[in-house]
């Protein structure tokens, strides 16, 4: 049994931890001025927004070139926006995107991503 | 006081006296859970003491289960594609031995999946190093902004925490923080390693063993949990204009971006971007509606409007 790519999976650890502890860990973070802060409170919101928007939006061909796209994943983004928006249930949300996509690709209205 | 909410007319004097009692007991308990949230916006700063109050204030819970039923969705996703990865790992070469040691060292979804095809294509390691860095390196985003939440942890335990930070995590951490407006570190350690940890790697040794066996997650809608609970819990974080415009901001951005380049390109762009533009809109016109430790933030994450008589911005 080969381990060659332990040793492979430790160098990505060590490319991956800086930038998840950096912030974590840097001294004087509690120091930093107010109009950081604010910066900080939103990062949330523009980041998840963009995560979302590029899982769904966006899709990579084989030789790695992006594409924009259109589908049915796009109803099932908006549905469970509205939902929890309205309803304030993320788990109904997710339960909706899911039913959606499934029963179109199951009746052949949208693509099986690759 | 209103006296919504009693059966009949009560005798006027007597209730009124027990009930106005009773809501005054009500405010002071409420307001003794009040003076951290008060005394972070003074400061600016969220409130990272995770002192008081203690695990059994009724916020808390209450936002504790929240994160628990809006991780359940996100585990079901973080199961399915783990057990793809430990299918797809195991089908391009890779042993049993170093499946697993990629989902507990590395612990990052995407990272993982490029570096079965970068190891499949042949691509040599300094290029899948380099290349992991940048599609993690929105993770400074995720650290930066929770790093205020965290700054009264114990050194040791943050760096702990901070091998676990995934998207998942901080999406569930921050949603719940804000809700509470404080840190509260077991809502971490749950979105961290009970969300997400335990099922990816449960899910990458199933993919191991299991093998074509399991149904493609695509093929039942799996794959659009991740982007529909990244939307779900952005909501939550969305309280005002200035966080909207950050949001829009930052996913136009980023598809902008990521179509001229790569999706991680374009990810780390727009988070950066987006909160920059959303900063522009000035605090007068922020339309802020549920800053913490407000009646809008009370009403809107779910506690009794108890505080409507309390608060100066409602009088």
């Amino acid at each position: 049994m080969t381990t060659n790519l332990v040793v492979l999976a430790v160098l990505m650890f060590a490319v991956t931890y800086p930038s998840r502890a950096l912030g974590l860990l840097a001294p004087g973070i509690d120091r930093l001025p107010k109009i950081v802060l604010d910066y900080l409170q939103l990062v949330g919101p523009a980041v998840l927004t963009a995560l979302a928007a590029v899982s769904v939006m966006v899709i990579v061909s084989d030789d790695d070139v992006p594409s924009f796209h259109i589908g049915v994943e796009w109803v099932a983004i908006l549905v469970c926006l509205g939902l929890v928006a309205r309803k304030g249930n993320l788990f109904l949300g997710l339960v909706a995107a899911v039913a959606i996509v499934a029963v179109a690709r199951t009746l052949g209205w949208a693509a099986i991503p690759a | 006081m209103p006296d919504t909410g009693l059966p009949g007319t009560p005798p006027r004097r007597r209730v009124r006296g027990r009930q106005a009692r009773g809501l005054r007991g009500l405010r002071r308990h409420l307001r003794e859970d009040v003076p951290a949230l008060s005394d972070s916006l003074a400061s600016g700063r969220p409130d990272s003491t995770n002192a008081a109050p203690g695990a059994d204030d009724p916020d808390t819970e209450s936002s504790r289960r929240r994160l628990a039923a809006d991780g359940v969705g996100i585990a079901i996703s973080a199961i399915g594609f783990g057990f793809v990865y430990g299918l797809s790992a195991r089908e391009a070469g890779f042993s049993p031995v170093e499946v697993m040691a990629m989902s507990v060292i590395v612990f990052a979804g995407a990272a993982q999946f490029a570096a079965v095809g970068y190891v499949a294509s042949g691509l040599p390691w300094p290029g899948i190093i380099l290349l992991t860095f940048l599609l993690n390196a929105r993770h400074l985003l995720y650290s930066a902004a929770l790093a205020p939440w965290f700054r009264g942890l114990p050194v040791a335990r943050r760096a702990v925490m901070a091998h676990l930070l995934t998207d998942e995590a901080f999406a569930l951490t921050i949603s719940h923080f804000r809700r509470i407006g404080r840190t509260d570190a077991w809502g971490y350690w749950v979105a961290a390693i009970a969300v997400t940890f335990i099922p990816w790697n449960i899910a990458t040794i199933a993919g191991v063993v299991l093998g074509a066996q399991i149904p493609d997650p695509a093929r039942l809608g799996i794959d659009i949990i991740f982007p529909a609970a990244m939307i779900g819990l952005a909501v939550g974080l969305i309280t005002g204009r200035r966080e909207l415009v950050a949001a829009i901001v930052g996913a136009a951005v980023a598809v902008a971006v990521a179509l001229v380049s790569s999706p991680s390109v374009g990810i780390v762009t727009g988070g950066i971007i987006g909160p920059m533009v959303g900063l522009l809109v000035p605090a007068r016109a922020a339309d802020e509606i549920a800053r913490l430790g407000s009646q809008g933030s009370a009403a809107r994450y779910s506690m009794p409007g108890a505080h409507a008589d309390d608060d100066p911005e409602h009088r």
